[in-house]
């Protein structure tokens, strides 16, 4: 699968950011392939490249204009584009699997009922499938360490809220257009709050400041508000209990 | 050799040149709101250009000199005295243990920074001394916060000409990988509208109000969110354009008409509420030469610096000085 005859494609960010993109819509393919392209401009080793970044279904490099020049990093990034079929491209190696304790709804997480009706959905088969899914870190942005997670089933395509939660706490698991948001910090947002987590996934006092990387993968298992109060009490690393491991292809 | 702050204004922070690498984590750069004022500090103290000073926005704050140290001022010029004796902006001095240093608001602009010789040493984090306030990377300052330096002599009594760019003006812009979501009526229109800088502003971002309606993309709300970098001209879901500085988020859905070059960036950040500005779209080609000529600028920079000669409109009292006896002296009183 392809992300259609236009892609990839590169094109331009600002005067220094090259940007090679592989879907005009978000896709599993299309993310696995922008994450699998990062890795592989890491692997060029090219003078001048500052840093790299991928979006849903981008791969984005920034380059010092005094040390390189867009033709060059254009050149090296189009020979790459020609030099395989992206879409088929194995994720990168090192990525983590976590296992997050999640309240899933009471007060905690007051719109997963909302949620699971307009998915169509009872309360328990919502949680049913939310827990069950195995969800990627797609890209991480908006806010420190924050991931956005999916791809979820397509009974979860739910459109954003037209009115904004005035806030919602660091630990929300949100939920719209079949992805997830785990937020590192306090925030309004229009996405449905439908499960609270003790994970932070930021904290620049920590060995590890950022928990997260992009490709890791994330399941969200329901316990107790009792229980997730223990956990986040119990966990100094500031993890709410959450426990991970290398995934092995 | 340190500073202790006794007032100061909102929003003031330690900045440096920024912490590049954490675009893939989130984190945009930060670091100074205008690149260029934190250059004219290193020149006018003779020492590297990233060494961390302190931001100040819209107005400074009243700071006890807790030991001899040599300090300059750049950005959107303030009113300066130490002790009730005006201080030159862009300009170094030499201040004494207890004098106090008062900075006034910005007279023109927004930004305004004070470098201390040794730079600010403040603890570094994620490799770089720049607050980033929406991050949670460091904090505003408050009163009691005392402003360490770090190891480093500077030289008083030094002056710069500094580029205009506290009044708004025209911004050159390229076109990014949004731009083609504009159709060419829109784009047209952009770039001869007459905007003001509008009453919100930021280190995230500031917004522009023009009299016309918005400027919408086709497929506005369908937008993937995607790559920001700063400089980008980002409208709103009304079609509201905000030019997004150095600390604006990483990824966004709002789609951008184009990206504000990045020798052009100073002028936007301290464009006060208010002043006028344009946009000019220009070829990337173009942009290029612009920025090799701001690098080149830039690295000319500490050979521009030269020994301040009095002007008489800077002293605010003639008369004390002793103006018979010989020359006046070319330095400060206390210098």
């Amino acid at each position: 699968m392809t992300g259609g005859d236009r892609f990839p494609i590169l094109r331009t960010v600002g005067t220094d950011g090259l940007l090679v993109t592989f879907a005009d819509r978000m896709s599993e393919e299309a993310n696995r392939a922008a994450l699998a392209f990062r890795s592989a401009i890491a692997a060029l080793d090219m003078p001048g490249i500052v840093e790299t970044a991928t979006s849903l279904a981008s791969a984005y490099l920034r380059f010092d204009p005094v040390e390189t020049d867009r033709d060059t990093l254009s050149g090296g990034l189009r020979a790459l584009m020609a030099g395989r079929d992206w879409y088929g491209a194995s994720l990168p190696e090192g990525r983590r699997l976590w296992r997050v304790p999640t309240v899933y709804g009471t007060g905690l997480a007051p719109q997963l009922d909302e949620a699971a009706a307009a998915a169509g959905l009872t309360r328990d088969a919502a949680i049913g499938r939310l827990a069950a899914a195995r969800v990627r870190v797609l890209t991480i942005g908006f806010a420190p360490g924050q991931p956005y997670l999916g791809p979820l089933g397509p009974e979860f395509d739910l459109p954003r809220l037209d009115k904004l939660t005035p806030m919602v706490p660091a630990g929300a698991l949100v939920l719209a257009i079949s992805q997830l948001v785990l937020f590192s910090n306090p925030s309004p947002t229009g996405w449905r709050h439908v499960g609270q987590t003790g994970f932070r996934c930021f904290d620049p006092g920590r060995a590890r400041p950022f928990a997260l990387s992009p490709g890791d993968e994330m399941q969200f298992e329901p316990v107790s508000g009792a229980e997730l109060e223990r956990l986040a009490r119990d966990d100094p690393g500031g993890l709410g209990g959450a426990v991970s491991e290398e995934i092995v292809a | 050799m340190s500073l202790r702050i006794l007032e100061i204004g909102p929003a003031a922070s330690v900045q440096d040149a920024g912490r590049p690498g954490f675009q893939a984590q989130g984190v945009s750069r930060a670091g100074a709101a205008d690149v260029l004022a934190l250059h004219e500090g290193a020149a006018l103290l003779r020492q590297r250009p990233d060494l961390a000073a302190l931001e100040m926005a819209g107005t400074g704050g009243l700071f006890e000199v807790m030991s001899d140290l040599v300090i300059a001022m750049t950005g959107a010029p303030m009113e300066a005295s130490a002790d009730g004796d005006r201080l030159a902006w862009n300009a170094s001095h030499a201040l004494k243990r207890g004098q106090r240093l008062r900075i006034g608001a910005a007279r023109r602009g927004t930004y305004g920074y004070l470098h201390l010789a040794g730079g600010i040493d403040a603890d570094p984090l994620l490799g770089s001394r720049a607050t980033h306030l929406t991050a949670g990377l460091g904090r505003a300052m408050a009163g009691g916060d005392v402003l360490k330096a770090g190891a480093g002599a500077g030289g008083a009594g030094l002056t710069l000409d500094v580029a205009d760019r506290f009044d708004g003006g025209t911004l050159r812009v390229v076109d990014s990988f949004q731009s083609v979501l504009f159709d060419a009526e829109t784009r047209a229109r952009f770039a001869a509208t007459g905007f003001r800088r509008g009453a919100q502003a930021s280190r995230m971002g500031v917004k522009l109000d023009g009299d016309g309606s918005g400027f919408a993309a086709r497929g506005q709300l369908n937008v993937l969110s995607e790559i920001i970098t700063p400089g980008d001209i980002q409208m709103t879901g009304a079609g509201e354009p905000y030019v997004l500085l150095f600390e604006c988020q990483t990824t966004g859905g709002y789609p951008r008409i184009g990206t504000v070059i990045p020798c052009d960036l100073p002028r936007a950040a301290q464009a006060p509420a208010g002043a006028p500005i344009r946009f000019e779209f220009i070829s990337l080609e173009q942009a290029d030469r612009l920025h090799a000529g701001f690098a080149a600028e830039l690295a000319r920079m500490p050979g521009r610096v030269r020994p301040r000669i009095r002007d008489p409109h800077d002293i605010a009292d003639l008369l004390s000085y002793q103006l018979i006896g010989g020359a006046v002296s070319a330095t400060d009183p206390g210098e």
